[in-house]
């Protein structure tokens, strides 16, 4: 109990959370390309095609993997705008701003292959339906809370708080987007795979299979970016502290 | 916990869930607008706007399509499998239009009981498999059709 107390402590300090997930990126990095690599082969050239929509259905392993990663995002942006707001713990902050245009990506990524696949399949790119609707929503919000937070330049650490509180406040659309397709009439079909339900809309293994894998996929090129982007965060904010110094130091000495 | 932390906690909470109130509200109010169409049974209702474009979904019925030689217009029947209503379309329709499949379409109702689109969308379910799962799942159907096989 007490290592996990003593790492929980390190991870709320910026030097020590730097120090420890630096060993973190290679291998996210590697298993977010090899799983993705596998995932699409997988998918685009074995998976079977499917009864009604032939080879057309293969976007499924990139939108909905991006969809799941778009609210997933969004969910920890929620907790860390919480963290942010009321213990005002700096590394929430960091992992808060670093994840916003990662979200973004995937959200922009699952409109956009949505509108691809609705096109043949729907007959139409774009309508307001309540799930298209509430997901374009998502991507405003992300837009916001990045939007806020850079229109306070001078003060960092006020804007981060302004910024969580526009993110609290857009976490109500995650449980909409989630149920759009349940609680009104959509031309958006309801979920094939659900935590409570299981696989149960997807009729054969080597359809699931590619899906989960670009599921986790997308999962670890998430740790990976927002690692990343955290770590240049920390260094930027905390530019005048003595830890940057000695962390920057050391890195130019490994390289040259 | 400290006091400070304690109100700005009790604060966003008490934000968090106004919030969520109000959304509630709004999304209660404006039901019907959310909607993305009208069922057979709420059009058989006359719960439609009159002389105004508006969405009937459904399925379309099984055997219900035709097509009007040396045109592009077709006839099919839409239905909740409470109600039906028949619809008329001139243009080209989606891959995934079949009958038995559910279908979104566009367009007013005249006079005579007749939907005349002028879009129609196909809709997907949920549900994807190869084809001899599909086959497969078909066969078992016909050999037992007391044992229901759900695939809601």
């Amino acid at each position: 109990m007490n290592k996990i107390v003593k790492f929980y402590h390190e991870m709320g300090s910026p030097p020590s959370f730097y120090r420890i997930t630096q060993h973190w990126l290679m291998p996210m990095l590697i298993l977010a390309i090899g799983l993705t690599f596998y995932g699409l082969i997988d998918g685009l050239f074995f998976a079977p095609e499917d009864y009604q929509q032939g080879d057309s259905y293969r976007i499924i392993f990139v939108h909905v993997p991006a969809a799941w990663m778009s609210m997933f995002i969004y969910a920890i942006i929620g907790v860390c705008g919480i963290i942010t707001f009321v213990w005002r713990m700096k590394v929430a902050e960091a992992v808060m701003m670093a994840s916003v245009p990662i979200g973004a990506l995937f959200t922009a990524i699952t409109l956009l292959t949505g509108m691809l696949w609705g096109k043949p399949m729907w007959g139409t790119y774009w309508d307001w339906d309540a799930r298209m609707t509430s997901q374009l929503i998502l991507l405003f919000l992300y837009i916001g809370v990045a939007g806020i937070y850079a229109a306070y330049e001078e003060e960092p650490r006020k804007a981060a708080r302004l910024a969580a509180l526009v993110a609290i406040i857009g976490l109500v659309n995650l449980p909409i987007i989630r149920y759009s397709v349940y609680w009104w009439t959509s031309i958006h079909q309801t979920s094939s795979i659900t935590l409570s339900g299981g696989s149960e809309g997807i009729h054969s293994w080597d359809m699931l299979r590619p899906l989960l894998v670009m599921a986790l996929a997308t999962k670890f090129y998430y740790i990976y970016s927002m690692l990343t982007r955290t770590h240049t965060y920390l260094l930027k904010t905390e530019s005048n502290k003595k830890w940057v110094a000695n962390a920057v130091t050391k890195t130019k000495g490994v390289q040259s | 916990m400290t006091p400070t932390r304690k109100k700005r906690l009790i604060l966003i909470l008490m934000v968090a869930l106004g919030v969520s109130i109000a959304v509630a509200i709004f999304l209660t109010a404006f039901k019907d607008n959310i909607m993305f169409f009208k069922s057979p049974t709420e059009v058989a209702a006359q719960d439609y706007p009159q002389n105004r474009n508006f969405r009937l979904g459904g399925m379309v019925k099984d055997g219900s399509m035709s097509r009007v030689p040396n045109s592009l217009k077709v006839h099919f029947v839409v239905t909740d499998f409470a109600e039906e209503v028949k619809v008329e379309y001139e243009g080209i329709l989606p891959d995934l239009f079949r009958e038995g499949q559910g279908v979104v379409t566009i367009g007013q109702m005249t006079t005579g009981g007749l939907f005349v689109a002028e879009e129609v969308l196909a809709k997907h379910d949920e549900n994807y498999m190869p084809p001899e799962v599909a086959d497969a799942l078909e066969t078992a159907k016909k050999q037992q059709p007391t044992h229901q096989q759900g695939s809601e």
